[in-house]
């Protein structure tokens, strides 16, 4: 047990420390979200329109933009495995007496790190969108964000367990995250979808994460019954079993790895 | 004296493929053990086997006491490994290379900080501790493996073709090194190498063809295989030289024109006794059978040519290619 503890620390801390010294890499990852925000959500905002008091799409996209980044850098990250496993440094890990399943512990860890120090320079976008967030609400959405980024990552540590080449990768992960970005409820509520799609969006994790964050940023608002689909507790609730659901497979995956 | 490796019957079947065919053998403590044989002998799945990263078809085999399939767990922790490709990571420093290793190996950090610094020092890299390994040359690299993989002071260290794809200069220098890391700690040490000169750096060397061990022994009794020492000699009077030693030891020279060449089952006791009954001798050298010359007289083929060169490359990638299909 303490083994694997050490294991995933020091995987992780690898991840974390590598993406650090990429410090123009992460400040080029913020472009994708800016122009999200302000051509997708002033190009929609004239079209959306709801009749109550208060509202603008942009406030309503700001935490979708969020999830949304969340949601490619967190899958994303698990492409570090294939690297791994083509430049062979996967092989120093899977030689050491330690279980590998600390390995798909260790990468999802340092993916969400990652994907959520990512999603926190986000914050500063928020005057942009015309969102005021308090200490106590920056807090709380750092802690969705890894979350969220948590379940993801897992998942793409799932799809990169037996995953050879990064052709193979993009083309499965590319396939799982449009519908998982389309069905996340970013730029519109579940509320106004077709009936046949919100059943489609209640299977969507990061759906979940959206609206998690929208309960915190719209908390005291009168606003939120509109753009939430349901209570904060539920949210965290459904995300924790995905997290714990993905994980578990990711891990099962990796210690099955001859 | 407890045996460090055992193998007994070890087969390994890849579908239709033998790989590794009822191989049997043991490696002492403290000793240099050598895998000798060309690409895809199956000395790098018999590695893979004993690391327990190949699960074998039949036979068993011990590491260090344990079971390499039953105790994975513990030879894993004997052993250190180096393997044909690197698996370093170049986006670290050579140091954060190391202590990475020594989480996973559990090394307490103090332990962990005073082993990389000598190591680092005996590998000649202690300058670079600091420098990002992509920054590094292949035989720095290569080094830096090598005292990775002794860093959590393993009972057994594997060497994967350590020198596999460097240029020659640099490959002697990683055996100096591996015979100098040898001589300060004693880890008994499996290495393959398809380089025959290479060899030479073994106590004992198993020659392996075609999945099978043909030929087991010191390299001195390897080449016993061939015969004898060849001893070149120049003297004042090649023909009187001839006639003499025809005389005294009843052997017959042959003649090159410069030197006379003389076959003889022990070179080393022969030039003395030479040098006293043949007055005038000029130059004397001994040159003993070569590792290669036993392989041709083992199969009837050579081992392969000598350099590392593109279409070698291209063979080893197409191999690990298809390894990873099949």
């Amino acid at each position: 047990m303490q083994g694997f503890v050490a294991a995933v620390y020091i995987i992780w801390l690898r991840d974390v420390k590598r993406f650090l010294r990429e410090g123009t890499r992460i400040l080029a990852m913020l472009g994708q979200p800016v122009l999200y925000l302000l051509i997708m959500g002033q190009g929609l905002r004239a079209t959306f329109r709801v009749n109550i008091a208060g509202f603008d799409y942009l406030e309503f996209v700001y935490p979708g933009v969020i999830g949304m980044s969340v949601l490619f850098t967190a899958i994303f990250s698990a492409v570090s495995i294939i690297w791994d496993r083509q430049f062979g440094f996967l092989k120093e890990v899977l030689v050491a007496p330690v279980p590998r399943a600390a390995i798909a512990m260790g990468k999802a860890l340092g993916g969400s790190t990652t994907a959520s120090m990512q999603g926190l320079i986000l914050l500063i976008l928020a005057p942009l969108a015309g969102v005021s967030l308090s200490p106590g609400q920056v807090l709380a959405i750092a802690g969705l964000m890894f979350l969220m980024a948590f379940a993801v990552a897992s998942l793409g540590t799932l799809v990169a367990a037996r995953m050879e080449t990064m052709e193979g990768f993009h083309l499965v992960t590319n396939f799982l995250t449009l519908p998982m970005f389309l069905l996340s409820g970013a730029f519109f509520p579940l509320k106004t979808a077709p009936a046949w799609m919100q059943p489609l969006m209640r299977l969507d994790p990061v759906y979940y994460g959206v609206d998690a964050l929208r309960n915190v940023i719209f908390a005291g608002s009168p606003l939120r019954s509109f753009v939430v689909g349901q209570t904060l507790t539920g949210d965290l609730l459904v995300l924790f079993c995905f997290s714990l659901v993905l994980i578990g497979l990711g891990m099962l995956a990796f210690s099955r790895t001859e | 004296m407890r045996n460090a490796i055992e193998a007994r019957e070890l087969t390994k079947r890849f579908r239709d493929l033998v790989a590794v065919d009822g191989v049997s053998f043991t490696v002492r403590e403290g000793e240099i053990f050598g895998f000798l044989g060309p690409n895809g002998a199956g000395k790098t799945t018999t590695i893979r086997i004993l690391a327990t990263l190949l699960r074998p078809s039949s036979g068993r085999a011990t590491v260090n006491g344990y079971d390499v399939v039953r105790q994975a767990a513990s030879v894993r922790r004997s052993i250190g490994m180096v393997f044909q490709d690197s698996s370093l990571d170049e986006r670290l420093t050579a140091e954060e290379n190391l202590l990475f290793h020594a989480v996973l190996y559990r090394v307490p950090r103090h332990e962990a900080l005073k082993q990389a610094a000598q190591l680092l020092e005996l590998v000649g890299l202690n300058e670079r501790r600091r420098d990002l390994v992509r920054t590094f040359s292949g035989g720095m690299r290569r080094r830096l493996e090598v005292a990775r993989g002794l860093l959590h002071r393993p009972a057994v260290l594997f060497l994967d073709e350590p020198t596999l794809g460097l240029d020659p200069q640099t490959r002697t220098h990683i055996w100096d090194y591996i015979r100098l890391l040898h001589r300060e700690l004693g880890t008994t040490v499996f290495l393959t190498t398809h380089y025959m000169e290479e060899a030479e750096v073994c106590s004992r060397i198993g020659i392996i063809d075609y999945g099978k061990i043909i030929a087991l022994d010191t390299p001195a009794g390897l080449k016993k295989l061939v015969g004898g020492d060849v001893v070149a000699v120049k003297a004042a009077d090649n023909r009187e030289l001839r006639n003499q030693v025809r005389q005294r030891f009843r052997l017959e020279g042959k003649e090159d024109g410069e030197a006379v060449y003389f076959e003889t089952p022990d070179g080393k006791t022969f030039i003395p006794e030479l040098v006293r009954a043949v007055p005038d001798i000029r130059e004397i050298y001994l040159r003993q059978p070569t590792l290669e010359d036993v392989f041709l007289k083992l199969t009837g083929r050579a081992i392969r040519d000598k350099g590392g060169d593109a279409t070698e490359w291209m063979r080893i990638r197409h191999a690990a290619w298809r390894r990873r299909r099949g």
